[in-house]
């Protein structure tokens, strides 16, 4: 058996509720805040409660016993929804958090990628971040003199490398970021989700940098949405669900089990007694539903699936319009689309009641990668009444179809096309 | 990081695991045994990994500095200009107006010589003070030993320093003053400065990370400390032993240390200087410590 490189045992990550959401911004709310805790615990106690109970729901774990042990030469993958606890995992691996409970123990050098051109500054130019953001990735000097020429040629930016890179654009900015990080050579790599920005050639310029880096023998810890990615890359996968660790295995059978049982948990829901007065509509509930009608996190590339908004309309009301925004997870909008599009819609008014409008996007359509949802609400050349920005967020996977990753566009509509072959039949060899 | 010998560890759920598909080259018999625990109370101060990231503390300082110069129209001349203009402000109101005796010393040279070394003192006790805000995206994405940002800090004043510290020794020329022996003790003096910048920088900026007044409240308790220190004026004002319970402020210390060890005042501050000297050692160390404690949940609140 290979030695181990990464042996974590129990590891647990509590929060203050308050810690991760609103901060202290200054010494009187610290203060105020302080005071009304103690006041609350006050009255709970005068109230007959225990009082661990009015404690407990004021902390949350992130990350909760986690167990894992990872040999020496191992790629392996974290998968898991948003939230799930895995970038809690990694920054605790880093040593950026500490743990509540449980250790963990790394053997060799830890480098980790939790984001690229951190520390980079606009003003410097391209040379001087590579320095810095390679100081800053723990990189030696003189490890970071031998490997410029190579880092540089990486990132297709000679011609501008003593230019800031605040007059960069942002796609050159990430590829000198991602070709400083790509040259970190560690014994043992944690990544964060950082594959999912830049273009699509880039990325797989990355995808194969990362292959080369596992095949050199270096223990590497990957958390991504790509699943494509994840059985591609890694030996083995762990799915963290609510700070747990839910299924580890062989990456692929781990990829299946998760795209299976993803569900959605995400909707909102809404009593109509909670819209402000006066207004006329309201937005009860956002869904994607994948093929079969079941709310879905993760979407086959290869199938069709749903938005389902509902609304309840309050008054009646003319020219009202459900819209929705799909956003990729660069931002672009890849489209809108809204429920008036469809004549019989146009200008009519709409009795009170709940209604439900279904959009139904087509298959081979949405490039494979992460997606999110917002949705606006408004009586045209009149007002706004709602807006939800990202409020459903959702995969779209390529498990089931072979789609080239490298595909350059915002999205991927596999189109009819119609070959011609020569007039002999293109018999000739 | 201390190099371990590297444990086989029983495994059990990589049992299962075909071992001969991994291909791992043989690891070095020593490797860097990195140790993830949950700390508690006061924890040690670390400095062997301080030590290990020089290579960033010398890059901090190095970026901190060119961007300093890069993005000011005046650059370097900023270095000068503060110290210098509140001296002619000084000279003017409180050396000629208020008449205020200066040791014998011309009051424009015996001003400048406190307000290089304070100038340094009050800008890096600012830059370390609002560090940890200023750079919560370093700490929440990257690990490395936290002490190492509010000493780059600190330590990138140094050159600010030096271009002041030039035009001192520029008026010295035209004022003729040739400094004596004691000028070797100057050095010493720096290095209080640095520590006494650095230990109330490190008390200000773990509180900053928590209570962001903190940022807003250091421009105005340097304008008190400012007066509260011998720089319009000089300690001699004061009879013993208030003269050297005024070291307690260790920023006394510096000034009159400064003051004696380049321009020869001849006034014997030595008494000052050392309890200054103690007082910013322990405010160091006093300082470190508190900030390797709050240090834990600099990335969880930053």
């Amino acid at each position: 058996m290979a030695p181990v490189a990464i042996w974590v045992d129990g590891l647990g990550k509590q929060y203050r509720i308050g810690e991760r959401r609103v901060r202290h911004a200054n010494l009187r709310d610290a203060l105020s805040s302080a005071l009304s805790a103690r006041w609350r615990r006050t009255r709970d106690w005068l109230a007959g409660q225990a009082a661990g109970i009015g404690g407990a729901d004021e902390t949350i774990w992130a990350l909760r016993d986690v167990s894992l042990a990872i040999e020496h030469g191992e790629v392996v993958g974290i998968i898991g929804r948003n939230g799930a606890g895995k970038s809690t995992l990694l920054k605790i691996l880093s040593r950026i958090t500490e743990p509540t409970t449980g250790a963990a123990d790394l053997y060799g050098r830890v480098g980790s990628l939790l984001e690229v051109g951190t520390g980079f500054h606009p003003e410097l130019t391209g040379r001087e971040n590579i320095y810095l953001n390679g100081a800053i990735l723990g990189m030696r000097r003189y490890e970071i003199d031998r490997k410029f020429d190579e880092i540089v040629g990486f990132s297709e930016v000679e011609r501008f490398i003593e230019t800031p890179v605040k007059h960069y654009s942002s796609g050159m900015h990430l590829r000198l970021a991602f070709a400083v990080a790509a040259h970190l050579e560690p014994e043992i790599l944690l990544i964060d989700e950082v594959l999912a920005v830049g273009d699509a050639a880039f990325q797989r310029k990355c995808l194969g940098k990362m292959g080369s880096v596992a095949r050199q023998g270096r223990t590497v810890l990957f958390v991504s949405h790509n699943m494509g990615a994840i059985t591609q890359l890694c030996n083995r996968a762990y799915w963290i669900a609510d700070g747990q660790i839910k299924l580890s295995g062989p990456a692929a059978q781990v990829v299946a089990a998760y795209l299976a049982e993803g569900t959605a948990d995400q909707a909102v829901w809404r009593s109509p007694a909670s819209a402000p007065a006066g207004q006329d509509a309201q937005l009860t509930s956002v869904r994607v539903l994948d093929a079969g009608g079941q709310p879905a996190a993760i979407i086959n590339f290869d199938s069709p699936f749903r938005v389902e908004i509902g609304y309840d309309v309050l008054a009646p009301v003319r020219d009202l319009s459900v819209t929705f925004h799909l956003f990729d997870a660069q931002e672009n909008i890849v489209f809108e689309a809204m429920d008036t599009d469809l004549p019989e819609w146009k200008g009519r008014v709409r009795q009170p009641g709940h209604y439900q409008a279904v959009c139904e996007v087509p298959p081979r359509l949405l490039k494979p990668g992460r997606y999110s949802l917002s949705l606006v609400a408004f009586i045209e050349r009149v007002k706004i009444i709602e807006r939800q920005g990202h409020i459903v967020t959702f995969d779209v996977s390529e498990v089931g179809y072979e789609l080239n990753p490298g595909r350059l566009g915002v999205v991927a509509p596999v189109l009819p096309w119609t070959v011609t072959p020569p007039a002999d039949g293109g018999g000739r060899v | 990081m201390r190099p371990l010998q590297l444990e086989v560890v029983p495994v059990p759920s990589l049992a299962s695991l075909e071992a001969d598909k991994l291909s791992s080259p043989p690891l070095p018999a020593l490797v860097p045994h990195v140790r993830i625990r949950p700390s508690r109370g006061w924890v040690s101060l670390n400095l062997r990994e301080v030590w290990e990231y020089r290579e960033l503390l010398y890059f901090l300082i190095w970026r901190d500095v060119k961007v300093h110069y890069k993005q000011t129209a005046l650059g370097a001349a900023w270095a000068i200009l503060q110290p210098f203009m509140t001296m002619v402000v000084f000279s003017l109101f409180f050396g000629r107006l208020a008449g205020v005796p200066s040791d014998e010393i011309p009051y424009p040279i015996f001003s400048y010589a406190a307000l290089v070394p304070w100038t340094f003192f009050s800008h890096g006790l600012m830059q370390a003070s609002v560090g940890m805000v200023t750079h919560a995206n370093l700490i929440k994405k990257i690990y490395f030993p936290r002490l190492v940002l509010p000493t780059a800090r600190v330590l990138a004043g140094l050159v600010d320093f030096a271009l002041a510290f030039s035009v001192l020794l520029g008026m010295m020329l035209f004022y003729g003053i040739r400094p004596t022996t004691s000028v070797v003790w100057l050095p010493l003096f720096m290095l209080l400065a640095v520590i006494t910048a650095l230990g109330v920088g490190l008390w200000l900026s773990a509180m900053n990370v928590q209570f962001r007044d903190i940022g807003y409240t250091v421009p105005f308790v340097t304008q008190f400390w400012m007066f509260a220190t011998p720089i319009a004026y000089p300690s001699s004002l004061l009879a013993e032993p208030w003269r050297t319970l005024y070291g307690l402020n260790p920023m006394a210390g510096v000034v009159e240390g400064f003051r004696w060890a380049l321009l020869g005042a001849d006034t014997a501050p030595q008494a000052i200087i050392l309890v200054s000297a103690v007082v910013a050692v322990l405010l160091l160390i006093s300082g470190a410590y508190y900030f390797r404690r709050m240090e834990r949940t600099f990335a969880d609140v930053v």
